[in-house]
């Protein structure tokens, strides 16, 4: 599956990185603890997370992850935006909370790991 | 525009490749003493519709279901073939290059033509598919050592360690260092993946890049959320490579459990952002093959991290 089918699939706003949409997701993360995603999160990976600060994108650039899904509708901040672009990073924003998101990624079929 | 190389390469193919290479070596072919009547089996038999006429292993004709069909219309069916076959023959020798069969395919109309060696002896038969079927084979084996070169182009990409094999000195090293202000979390990140790239550059494997990538990222948090700042030094070696995280201070004060997972003093500024959860030095230890943390307080903390070099 690839990030553009679950930006359709699941109406998710696409803050950074809409030209990176092609990228495959090899499976799914959710953490708010960025050494937990440091240690855990695989190469290819969707990251659920509800920080919205620029070393998110420090850290999926570092695991190589495909790209960032921000829950509850949370605004990525303005560096975080910049630095995504620079680091090809997508950034996008579900307006499900964390759960609720990760249940239907799982239904679609993204596993953990 | 695109598909003109690719022309050229078959063009060049068809020069390359000869007759033999294309040809079917394993023929049927029958005697001339043998009868119409035996050479209709054959042609049963074998499902073929024509075949070279061999006396003691030299060619001396061509018979086919033309052939054979006037035989029978004749009422000549016990004929030897001798009396029947074509002797004024069309053929090739096995080492011209293939190209040469396309004048004569078109130029005779024949559907298969022998194929000799230079001493007049019977190689086989080449038919216009033998030419489509040996051109393709030959693509596909140029494609395959086009793959092959490149698959092992990039196994020879230099490495660190061919590097350091192909080098002489006493001693040499490369040494990176990378500041990291204290007391700020913005932009960290910046070291660990620039240092990551420096050594993609000098050949490092992925893998080991990912850890050393890791690591240092861990490192330089550390520095960035709990010191006044401090630096982080990459020392380059024949043997692997050496990574320190060194600050001013404050310093750990125990040292054993700062390194027990989930242990942690951070301060809440930096566990709103997602840090600070205990687990820093923890992968820190999971990605080196050697690590040491040293520190006093209030001098500060050093952090010694090695990576052996695995290919």
């Amino acid at each position: 599956m690839k990030l553009k089918d679950l930006v359709r699939e699941f109406g998710l706003e696409v803050k950074a990185g809409a030209g990176l949409l092609d990228r495959d997701v090899t499976g799914g993360y959710v953490s708010d603890l960025m050494s937990d995603v440091l240690a855990h999160a695989v190469d290819g990976n969707v990251w659920v997370t509800l920080h919205i600060h620029q070393n998110i994108v420090a850290v999926a650039a570092h695991k190589g992850l495909a790209g960032i899904i921000l829950v509850q509708g949370r605004q990525p901040e303005k560096d975080t935006v910049a630095k995504a672009a620079e680091e090809g990073i997508p950034v996008m924003v579900s307006a499900f909370p964390a759960f609720e998101l990760v249940g239907r990624l799982y239904k679609a079929g993204i596993r953990g790991a | 525009m695109a598909t003109e190389p690719r022309l050229t390469k078959t063009q060049e193919l068809v020069y390359e490749i000869t007759v033999s290479e294309a040809m079917a070596a394993d023929v049927v072919t029958v005697g001339p003493d043998q009868t119409m009547a035996d050479l209709r089996i054959i042609m049963r038999d074998n499902r073929i519709s024509g075949t070279p006429v061999v006396e003691d292993g030299r060619l001396v004709g061509m018979i086919s279901i033309e052939d054979l069909i006037n035989a029978l219309l004749n009422n000549d069916i016990d004929a030897p073939i001798r009396e029947k076959m074509t002797t004024k023959v069309e053929c090739f020798y096995a080492d011209e290059p293939l190209v040469h069969t396309f004048a004569k395919f078109s130029k005779y109309g024949h559907s298969r033509y022998p194929v000799l060696e230079r001493d007049g002896r019977l190689a086989g038969i080449i038919t216009k598919g033998n030419v489509v079927q040996g051109l393709l084979k030959k693509l596909e084996i140029e494609f395959e050592i086009t793959e092959a070169k490149q698959g092992s182009s990039r196994r020879d990409r230099p490495t660190i360690r061919k590097f350091f094999e192909d080098v002489y000195a006493d001693e040499i090293s490369f040494t990176f260092k990378y500041l990291v202000a204290g007391q700020n979390l913005k932009g960290t990140g910046k070291a660990a993946s620039e240092l990551k790239s420096a050594l993609k550059i000098l050949g490092v494997c992925p893998s080991l890049l990912r850890r050393i990538g890791v690591a240092t990222y861990e490192a330089e948090i550390n520095l960035a959320s709990y010191t006044k700042g401090g630096e982080i030094r990459a020392l380059v070696e024949k043997w692997g490579i050496t990574v320190e995280a060194i600050d001013g201070g404050p310093g750990i004060p125990d040292v054993e459990l700062a390194m027990q997972p989930g242990y942690s003093t951070a301060p809440d500024w930096v566990r709103e952002l997602g840090f600070g959860a205990g687990m820093g030095l923890v992968n820190i230890k999971k990605c080196s093959d050697e690590m040491e943390l040293k520190s006093s307080v209030p001098e500060g903390t050093h952090l010694t991290m090695k990576f052996y070099y695995t290919s």
